[in-house]
C-alpha cells in the first residue's frame, strides 16, 4: 500500500485505481483489525452455511459410485445432511473421488477440481482413491488421488458403505466447523 | 427341430454356414454351427470379402464385439469378431490368424460403424494394426503410451 499515491488517484487509469484502491482497503482492514472481527462475526454464520451445503460433484468413476447413489437413496438419504449433487463443477463445494484413476483421467479430474470455487474440500473415497487398492500394480491406475490433488478427508473400504460415506461427510463438517472460515476467506 | 423365437423368414445357423461354405471355400473353414451359432476360422484375405458378403446376403446388421488373443508360445495373435444378425437371431464368430511379428488384419469399420471403437481397443492393447481404420489412436490409454499391456510378454506393474 501506498497512501502517498492518494493525491494521483486522479490521474490513474480505472484498473489502477481498482488495484491501488484494493490494496488500501486491504491493507486498512488488516492493520486496524476490522478484518478480524468482521472474520469473527461471520465465521460461525459462514461455517454452518458451508456445512448444510456440501454439495458433491456428480462425478462417479467406478464401483463406489454406485454407493454413492446407495447414500442418496431413499434408504440413507443423504441429501437430509445437505449432500444434493450437481453436475456442474462450478456449483459444487466436495469433490468426491470414488474409483480408480486412469492415467488418462487424471488430468480431466485436476482440471475439474481447479474449477470448483473456493473454499473447497476432496474426498477421497475407497481404496482406489486412497492408494490405488486392488490396482497397485496397474500400468494404467494412478496411485492414489493425492499424488495430483490435495484431499481432505478419506474413506477406506472396498466399497465403503454408505454409512461410511456419510460418516466421511460427517468428518468433513467436524473439518469444516474447526478451521472456521470468515468472509476473507483467503487468509 | 423346431426353433423357439426363430425370425419370420430367418435361416438357422446350419443353413448360414452351409451358404458361406459354398461361397468361400479354400479360405473359411466353418468349425461349427448351430441353430444360432456359427464358428468360423477366416484367412486374412478372405475376411472384408466374408464381411461384406455376410452384411449384404445374409442380414448380418450388428458387430457385437471384436476382440484380441495373444498366442506367444504359438508366435500367432487372434482376432476374434462376434457378428451378430438380428433378422436370422444367429451370432458368428469368425476368428482370424495372424503372425505375432506382423498383426495386421484389413478394417471392418467401413462395413460396420460399430467396429470402430472395438478395433481402436484392440489395437490400443494388443497392437494389432486395423488396416483402413479411420482413427487409429489410444482408447483407454493416454496418448504416448509406448507399450500394449494386453500382449503376453508385457511386464506389469506401476507406470504412472
Ligand atoms: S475401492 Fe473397491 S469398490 Fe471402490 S472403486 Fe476401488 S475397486 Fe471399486
Amino acid at each position: 500500500m501506498d497512501l502517498r499515491l492518494a493525491p494521483h488517484a486522479v490521474a490513474m487509469s480505472s484498473s489502477e485505481f481498482l488495484s491501488w484502491s484494493g490494496e488500501v482497503m486491504d491493507q486498512l482492514m488488516k492493520y486496524t483489525g476490522a478484518k478480524k472481527a468482521v472474520d469473527r462475526l461471520t465465521a460461525p454464520i459462514w461455517s454452518w452455511a458451508i456445512r448444510n451445503a456440501t454439495v458433491p460433484l456428480h462425478f462417479g468413476i467406478a464401483c463406489c459410485a454406485l454407493e454413492m447413489a446407495a447414500a442418496s437413496g431413499p434408504r440413507f438419504d443423504a441429501e437430509r445432511l445437505g449432500m444434493i449433487y450437481r453436475s456442474s463443477p462450478r456449483q459444487t463445494e466436495v469433490l468426491l473421488v470414488n474409483g480408480w484413476v486412469t492415467a488418462k483421467l487424471r488430468p480431466d479430474l485436476r482440471r475439474l477440481y481447479e474449477q470448483m470455487a473456493e473454499p473447497r474440500w476432496v474426498i477421497a473415497m475407497g481404496e482406489c482413491a486412497i492408494s490405488g487398492g486392488p490396482w497397485y500394480d496397474s500400468h494404467n491406475t494412478v496411485q492414489g488421488v493425492d499424488t495430483f490433488i490435495p484431499v481432505d478427508v478419506y474413506i477406506p473400504g472396498c466399497p465403503p458403505r454408505p454409512e461410511a460415506m456419510i460418516d466421511g461427510f460427517m468428518k468433513l463438517h467436524k473439518k469444516i466447523t474447526k478451521e472456521m472460515k470468515g468472509t476473507f476467506l483467503n487468509d | 427341430m423346431e426353433r423357439i423365437g426363430l425370425a419370420p423368414g430367418g435361416k438357422t445357423g446350419e443353413v448360414l454356414a452351409q451358404d458361406i461354405a459354398q461361397k468361400f471355400p479354400q479360405l473359411v473353414t466353418i468349425t461349427k454351427a448351430t441353430h444360432n451359432r456359427l464358428y468360423a476360422k477366416v484367412d486374412k484375405a478372405a475376411l472384408v470379402p466374408l464381411c461384406s458378403y455376410m452384411k449384404d446376403n445374409l442380414d448380418f446388421e450388428h458387430v457385437t464385439c471384436v476382440g484380441g488373443v495373444d498366442w506367444l508360445e504359438e508366435k500367432k495373435m487372434q482376432v476374434v469378431y462376434h457378428i451378430t444378425s438380428y433378422a436370422n437371431k444367429v451370432t458368428a464368430e469368425l476368428v482370424v490368424d495372424l503372425p505375432r511379428d506382423q498383426p495386421e488384419v484389413d478394417s471392418i469399420t467401413p462395413l460396420w460403424g460399430g467396429a470402430n471403437w472395438h478395433e481402436r481397443e484392440t489395437w490400443d492393447m494388443f497392437g494389432i494394426v486395423f488396416v483402413g481404420h479411420p482413427k487409429l489412436e489410444r482408447l483407454l490409454n493416454p496418448a504416448g503410451t509406448e507399450v500394449f499391456p494386453f500382449r503376453k510378454d508385457f511386464v506389469s506393474g506401476r507406470r504412472v
